[in-house]
């Protein structure tokens, strides 16, 4: 028996089998759950080949938060699929160049726009097109996002750091607004993982060095199963009265001062 | 596997990839400035080449590599 057995969930964010939603997509599937994944623009083929890589190949859809249309389109044909959701993985992040790397006073507002359309307000989206789906769910629907740690300044994260605070904050006001409807809207927060997505940010070496020394467990950047696990766990029906909640998955490193 | 046939199956699969003629997949050739092709396809790329070859890359051994020839270097080092 499988902890999501006969679930069916929506996972975004997938690029290679690096990417912290290809461990989630992967552990749903051996948990029993059937899986849709959606990807945007150029990174579509490379989605479609990731695929393949998983334990049974699922449907890649384009879903470009950028694009409106698009969350209403998956929508669409989930609801002449399957009927209803019952999870929605939120692994969506980009932030210009100008947003990364060159201290906070560089970026202007439309790259800041940018970044903080795809990595914040997306979780908006994608929630409001997918809750009509996640409240016909049996024991209530679930989305989980992707976090990390917005309470303090990083370095080279500049504007992606700022998104991330509006995604934390955006995720207690989408608990407050969809939990009469059923819907538990949580994040994981996770220490960083050699990813695509985290070479493209400057000075992510720097987490990485100090990340396991001072985190009470320990941290490997290159294992990033803890988080799967963890989104897995928050997409079962293990956390019925959880939403609003950011939980970490970082070794310890956020409750340590030094 | 020759050197010849190995480029033309490299060339395959650069061709499906990054979705240009075939002509432009020299050795010489660019990948961004003469491809126009993104980090996104060049990781795809490598994958569709892991696949092709039956071999694994790291991605930190991409570093450097910038051009069509010194990918075919990489995957020929691994056969």
């Amino acid at each position: 028996m499988g902890l999501l057995d006969g679930k069916r969930l929506l996972v975004t964010g997938v690029l290679t089998d690096d990417s912290l939603a290809f461990g989630v997509a992967r552990l749903a599937q051996e948990e029993g759950a059937e899986i849709l994944l959606t990807s945007a623009g150029r990174a579509l083929g490379l989605t479609k080949r990731t695929a393949r890589r998983l334990p049974a190949e699922p449907e890649v859809l384009e879903l470009d938060v950028t694009a409106h249309e698009h969350a209403s389109q998956v929508a669409a044909h989930i609801e002449s699929t399957w009927g209803h959701l019952d999870g929605l993985v939120h692994s969506i992040g980009f932030a210009p160049d100008a947003c990364l790397g060159k201290g906070i006073l560089q970026a202007g507002w439309p790259d800041v726009s940018t970044a903080l359309e795809i990595s914040a307000y997306s979780l908006k989206l994608l929630a409001d097109a997918f809750a009509p789906l996640l409240e016909r769910a049996e024991a209530g629907g679930s989305v989980v996002g992707l976090d990390f740690d917005a309470t303090v300044a990083w370095p080279g994260y500049d504007w992606m750091g700022v998104a991330k605070a509006a995604l934390e904050s955006l995720a207690r006001y989408l608990a407050r607004d969809l939990g009469p409807r059923g819907i538990r809207v949580n994040l994981v927060a996770a220490g960083p993982v050699r990813t695509m997505a985290a070479r493209s940010i400057p000075g992510f070496s720097k987490f990485e060095d100090v990340w396991d020394d001072r985190a009470p467990l320990g941290w490997d950047v290159n294992d990033s199963s803890s988080v799967a696990r963890a989104v897995v766990a928050l997409l079962s029906d293990w956390f019925p009265k959880t939403t609003g909640e950011i939980v970490h998955v970082d070794g310890g490193f956020h409750a340590t001062g030094a | 596997m020759d050197n010849e046939a190995a480029f033309d199956k490299f060339k395959s699969c650069a061709v499906e990839v990054l979705q240009v003629p075939e002509e432009k997949i020299t050795p010489g050739a660019r990948f961004s400035d003469d491809l126009e092709a993104d980090s996104l396809e060049v990781v795809e790329l490598v994958m569709a080449l892991e696949e092709a070859f039956d071999i694994t890359v790291e991605e930190s051994e991409l570093e450097g590599v910038e051009t069509i020839g010194q990918a075919f270097d990489l995957v020929t080092s691994k056969l």
